[in-house]
C-alpha cells in the first residue's frame, strides 16, 4: 500500500499568486497534487501518494504564525499522514520559514517524518536544520530538476524505515549529531594516512571540517594616536556590580555599555565578571586584569592618547554565537563612531 | 566583534589568550595575553609590577592600532 504524504507550499508555487497574495491564508487541496508535488509524484508512482496539498501565502505565514500553524496542524491531524514534505523553498526567506517551522510543528505533534528542503543561506536553514531534515537546493527554482529527485529518494529512504546516513552522502544540512561509527583504520593510522597525502599533493577529506569564516580587510591605521579616542571593549564580562543589564553568564543575549568616566581603576567592589568560561578569582579580585582601565588611564595622562572613551562596552563571549557577536560588533562600531571613537581595544578571555 | 569593529573602519587590537581562535575567526590586529583569567594581569606579581606590565601590554596595543597593516598580523606583546 502507498505511503501517504501531505505536501506544503506556498501561494506562487500554488499558481495563486505573487508578492500580491502572500497575504493568502490556508488552504487544504484534498485530493491534489500540486506544483512541485507533480513532480515528486511522478518520482513516486506507486509507491508514495500526496493525499492533500497545504497552501498558504508567506506574508500571512509569516505574520499570523500561531494561527496558521493551528489550522494547517489541525488539518494534519485529521488526514493522519505517514510524512510532510515542505517545499522546496529555495533561498525564498518566508517560505524556507514557513517550510521549517511547519515541519519542525508537525514532527513534534505528530511525531511522524517531515522533510523539506531549501538554500543553505535561506534562514530557514539555520532556524531550523538541527531539528528538521533539510535538503540542500540551489539558490533558485532553476535547481528544481536536481532537487526533486533528492527529496523523492530520501523521503522515501525515511517512511521505508530505512537508516539514514551521514549529511554529505544523503544532502541535508548537518543535525549537529555525532555517530559513532567503526572503521577499519583507528584515528592514529587514518591521521597519517591524511598526511602522507597531503604531503604527496594528493587529494584528501578531513574528519573535522573547520568552520570557515569571512575575511574582513584591515581598518586603516590611526595616523595620531596621541590625539586619539580609544574605547575599551571585552568580552570578557566586566560589568558594574549587580549586573544592571542581567548579561548571561554563556550566550549572551546582549552587550551592555559602561559609564566610567572619573573612575581611574577598576575595582572589585565597583565591577564584576559574570562570565561563565573562565575562573572569575582573578578579575573580581582585580577587573583591570580583563579590562585594562587602570593602565589606560596612565596613559591617557601621559599624553600617549588622547582620550579614553567615556564608556567601555562588554559583553560575555562564553558559547555565545559568532553571528550574535557580530550584531553586537556592528552596534558597537555605529555607537563608537558616533562618540568620534577612532581606535579600540578589545580584551577575550 | 573585532571584526564587526574594523569593518567599520574602526581599528582594533585583539588582545586575547588563544590565538588559533582569534586567527580562525579573522581578527586583524592580535596582540596575545597573559591567561584566559586574566588577559591584562599576572596575579604572581605585587600590584605595582602587574600595573607596569599591563602599561607595557597597553603600550603594544597602541602601536598596534597605529600601525598600517596588509594582513592579519600577531603582534609582539612583550
Amino acid at each position: 500500500m502507498a505511503k501517504r504524504v501531505v505536501h506544503y507550499i506556498n501561494q506562487f508555487y500554488a499558481g495563486i499568486g505573487g508578492e500580491e497574495k502572500a497575504d493568502q491564508t490556508p488552504i487544504l487541496k484534498k485530493g491534489e497534487v500540486v506544483g512541485p508535488g507533480q513532480a515528486l509524484q511522478a518520482l513516486w508512482k506507486d509507491d508514495v501518494e500526496i493525499i492533500a496539498t497545504i497552501v498558504c501565502g508567506d506574508s500571512y505565514f509569516a505574520d499570523n504564525q500561531d494561527a496558521a500553524l493551528a489550522t494547517i496542524l489541525g488539518w494534519m491531524e485529521e488526514l493522519k499522514p505517514d510524512a510532510l514534505v515542505a517545499g522546496p523553498a529555495f533561498n525564498a526567506g518566508r517560505y524556507g520559514l514557513a517550510c521549517g517551522t511547519l515541519c519542525d510543528a508537525v514532527a513534534a505533534k505528530l511525531q511522524i517524518p517531515v522533510v523539506t528542503a531549501m538554500y543553505k543561506e535561506n534562514p530557514g536553514t539555520e532556524m531550523f536544520h538541527k531539528t528538521v531534515y533539510i535538503l540542500e537546493t540551489g539558490i533558485s527554482a532553476t535547481s528544481m530538476r536536481q532537487t526533486a529527485p533528492k527529496m523523492a529518494a530520501f523521503v522515501k529512504k525515511l517512511l521505508a524505515g530505512e537508516p539514514i546516513g551521514f549529511p554529505e552522502e544523503e544532502g541535508y544540512f548537518p543535525q549537529g549529531y555525532r555517530v559513532n561509527v567503526f572503521t577499519e583504520k583507528n584515528g592514529a593510522e587514518r591521521g597519517v594516512d591524511l598526511l602522507l597525502k597531503k604531503l604527496k599533493g594528493e587529494p584528501f577529506e578531513t574528519e573535522l571540517p573547520m568552520p570557515v569564516f569571512d575575511r574582513v580587510a584591515p581598518a586603516p591605521a590611526i595616523a595620531d594616536i596621541q590625539h586619539a579616542k580609544i574605547a575599551l571593549v571585552t568580552s570578557g564580562g566586566i560589568v558594574p556590580t549587580g549586573n544592571p543589564d542581567r548579561i548571561e553568564s554563556a550566550n549572551a543575549s546582549k552587550f551592555g555599555k559602561y559609564d566610567i568616566s572619573g573612575v581611574e581603576d577598576l575595582t572589585g567592589e565597583q565591577f564584576i565578571t559574570v562570565h561563565g568560561g573562565y575562573d572569575p578569582v582573578y578579575a573580581l579580585e582585580d577587573p583591570d586584569r580583563v579590562l585594562p582601565l587602570d593602565a589606560v588611564r596612565e596613559l591617557e595622562k601621559e599624553g600617549k592618547i588622547g582620550s579614553l572613551f567615556n564608556y567601555f562596552y562588554a559583553t560575555v563571549g562564553n558559547t555565545t554565537a559568532v553571528s550574535r557577536a557580530e550584531k553586537y560588533g556592528e552596534a558597537i562600531a555605529q555607537d563608537m563612531l558616533k562618540n568620534g571613537v577612532q581606535g579600540a581595544i578589545l580584551t577575550s578571555t | 566583534m573585532v571584526k564587526a569593529l574594523e569593518k567599520y573602519g574602526i581599528p582594533t587590537v585583539h588582545v586575547c589568550s588563544i590565538i588559533p581562535i582569534s586567527q580562525t575567526v579573522g581578527a586583524n590586529r592580535i596582540l596575545p595575553s597573559v591567561a584566559i583569567p586574566h588577559p591584562t594581569g599576572n596575579p604572581s606579581l605585587t600590584h605595582e609590577e602587574e600595573l607596569a606590565l599591563r602599561k607595557k601590554m597597553m603600550n603594544k596595543a597602541l602601536e598596534a592600532l597605529s600601525q598600517k597593516i596588509d594582513d592579519q598580523t600577531v603582534f609582539k606583546a612583550l
